[in-house]
């Protein structure tokens, strides 16, 4: 018998084209998705050097990080560096003929949703993007990782990338999780315990009955959020969950194709005996909903909790890390995490901008009222999740709410479009990224579940969306 | 891609762990098309107040490390997007190294993609460079011989990938070698449609 393998050597092994003695090899890309902040000089490089684009058919652009999600959008985008790079991408997709979802386009959204809602992204495959959220995909058990700008053009030119395999590491989570604790809270609960660094060099793959009985949604929050735990691919085993998920969609394998594929979808899992370099296990009672409090995401505590004391922190860059993260945050150690006020809100994100999240949030808020004091977005993740959420009457509810809803696009979670925190601000949002000036220059990030996010938005303040629902 | 054999001179302290690539460049100047001129805006709040004037408490404010041509930084610099403008804009800027005890992999990646080395050194012998780099001091990195020389002459040596190391020494272009495999990569692309043809749709 040949040796066991782990589902990440399985999909590694297949794609291998060419490989050095060092273990350096040359991997076939299965999908390439592009957007119009990390492509253009990628584009540029091809022409320069005069080389088509390998396969485009297994590419797919979308325009999402710089695009305006007001309701006029279409009028034009009016900051015209953006402008210059939605028009550079639709020259590009047209001059390299790669199909492409434009503003006006209703399967337009956030690379991340969009790719999964076509049925774009599927086990065994090696998919990329110039983005370091790619590992989302992974939640159906795809190799996805994220790249800079010369890789894409490297995938461009020759639909491979020189790689060198990672490390192996599982994540058990077990058990079941409490109410109004979701898989945003098990990530975070996650890089609170490994840090932002646990994961540099491995591959994570979650498993455990937790994660198994997570939705299509759930997977993709985990394995969205690897990356912010160092890693750069999170994976979850392929299953009947994956498999009815996958059926139907315009771009998986249909009729006969479909069931072969399945089938060859199902000899992915790790063999049993498999041998991982690292393992952390979890259990998912102990989880409460977690919020981040610093400007890292691994700076997470329980909404129960208080802001931590850097004095007590013996090493001393962690301890000037903090120190400074709390300055910046404008809190106090000892704080209680409940007592921290918030100005705006934002759900969305390809973390947390999903149907089930939205359903999540409408629970929570029917019949109830933002706070004065507060200004909420949601933004759904795709033009398709809108028409979903609208079908379901959820508009209504977050509009009788007070929440702004608006149209798809990357939003605050990066601010590079007019949704930003003012300096100074403070924010809870279901994005996946704290770090200073990320939301907007001087803006406070606390980082949440959607769930909590409108709780926060309900009350104006940090809460326990368990006490508001009681 | 610009070679890289050998650096001699002064090294910017950066002293802070979890160096993000939201520091080192924000994301209001991602909205460009080109890969050059990035280098007025690297660390751009930590090194200019909102209404851009200089802090000049930061590192790169100071007349000695100006024109610096290292950074010595914390652990697990590099962290966060996978943007290449966090490379382009250390190399707009003048850096061609970066010292640190840990890096966040796509980051890494990057750099060798263009022409930069980040070195990893244990983390007790990157805060002795620290000083070094404090004080003033200059260092030299030769990556032919994988070491670094720190002020007091005392030399350290590094590890580094052959493959990468050999792309730096020549400013090879990956996509060049890649092409070179041009049959190996097509005879791939057959036989996984013989056994996947979902995959070619
Ligand atoms: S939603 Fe945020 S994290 Fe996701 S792709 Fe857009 S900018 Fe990146």
């Amino acid at each position: 018998m040949s040796k066991p393998r782990t589902m990440f050597e399985k999909i590694w092994d297949s794609h291998v084209v060419s490989r050095n003695d060092d273990g350096v090899s040359v991997i076939y890309i299965d999908r390439h998705l592009v957007h119009e902040v990390t492509s253009p000089q990628a584009f540029e490089g091809l022409r320069m050097a005069k080389r088509p684009v390998r396969r485009p058919d297994a590419t797919l652009a979308v325009v999402d990080h710089n695009v305006p999600t007001s309701h006029d959008r279409l009028k034009g985008i009016t900051d015209p560096e953006a402008k210059l790079q939605v028009d550079t991408l639709e020259k590009n997709v047209a001059q390299f003929g790669i199909e492409y979802f434009g503003m006006a386009d209703k399967r337009q959204g956030i690379v991340h949703v969009i790719g999964p809602e076509q049925g774009m992204t599927q086990p065994g495959m090696t998919i990329v993007c110039g983005d370091s959220h790619t590992s989302t995909h992974g939640a159906f058990g795809a190799l996805a990782f994220g790249i800079g700008t010369s890789e894409v053009e490297h995938v461009l030119a020759t639909q491979t990338l020189i790689q060198k395999p990672a490390k192996n590491m599982r994540v058990l989570v077990e058990g079941e999780l409490t109410p109004f604790t979701t898989a945003k809270d098990i990530i975070l609960a996650i890089i609170g315990k490994i840090g932002t660094a646990g994961g540099t060099g491995y591959v994570i793959e979650f498993a455990g009955s937790a994660i198994r009985s997570l939705s299509m949604e759930g997977r993709m929050t985990v394995c969205n959020m690897t990356i912010e735990g160092g890693a750069r691919a999170g994976l979850i085993a392929p299953d009947d969950t994956t498999f009815e998920d996958l059926r139907g969609r315009p771009m998986a394998p249909q009729g006969a194709d479909f069931d072969k594929a399945v089938a060859y979808w199902r000899t992915l899992v790790t063999d049993d005996g498999a041998v991982f370099d690292k393992e952390i296990r979890l259990d998912a009672k102990d989880i409460a909903p977690q919020v981040t409090w610093g400007t890292s995401p691994e700076t997470v505590a329980p909404i129960t909790g208080f802001v931590p004391d850097p004095a007590k922190i013996e090493d001393q860059g962690q301890r000037e890390f903090i120190t400074r993260a709390l300055d910046y945050m404008g809190l106090q150690a000892g704080q209680r995490l409940t007592d921290v006020s918030i100005d705006k809100v934002f759900i969305g994100s390809c973390t947390n901008s999903r149907i089930e999240d939205l359903r999540e949030v409408a629970k929570i808020a029917a019949g109830r009222k933002v706070a004065k004091t507060v200004y909420a977005m949601i933004v759904p993740g795709s033009g398709l999740v809108k028409e979903q959420a609208e079908k379901e009457g959820l508009d209504k509810i977050f509009i009788e709410a007070g929440f702004d809803w608006r149209e798809a696009g990357c939003s605050m979670c990066l601010a590079m479009n007019a949704d930003k925190l003012q300096p100074g601000e403070r924010c809870a949002s279901t994005s996946n990224r704290n770090f200073e000036g990320r939301q907007g220059r001087g803006g406070r990030t606390h980082l949440m579940s959607p769930a909590m996010a409108a709780a926060a938005a309900l009350t104006g303040r940090l809460t326990d969306v368990r006490e508001l629902v009681k | 891609m610009q070679k890289f054999d050998k650096l001699t001179g002064p090294a910017a302290p950066l002293n802070m762990v979890n160096v993000d690539t939201d520091a080192i460049i924000p994301k209001q100047f991602l909205k460009t098309i080109e890969r050059t001129g990035l280098g007025k805006f690297l660390f751009n709040d930590l090194r200019f107040t909102p209404d851009g004037a200089e802090k000049p408490d930061f590192v790169l404010n100071k007349p000695a490390y100006r024109h610096a041509q290292i950074l010595v930084a914390g652990e697990n610099f590099g962290c966060g997007s996978s943007r290449e403008h966090a490379p382009w804009s250390l190399l707009d800027f003048g850096i061609r190294c970066v010292i640190a005890p840990s890096y966040a992999d796509i980051f890494y990646n990057n750099c060798f993609k263009n022409g930069i080395l980040p070195l990893v050194l244990p983390k007790e012998q990157v805060e002795e460079l620290m000083k070094d780099a404090e004080a003033g001091l200059e260092l030299t990195i030769d990556l032919q011989k994988q070491t670094v020389t720190g002020g007091n002459r005392k030399e350290y040596k590094f590890d580094i990938d052959p493959f990468r190391k050999k792309c730096l020494l020549n400013g090879l272009d990956d996509i060049g070698l890649t092409l070179e495999k041009e049959k190996t990569i097509s005879t791939f692309e057959d036989a996984q449609k013989t056994k996947q043809p979902w995959l070619y749709g």
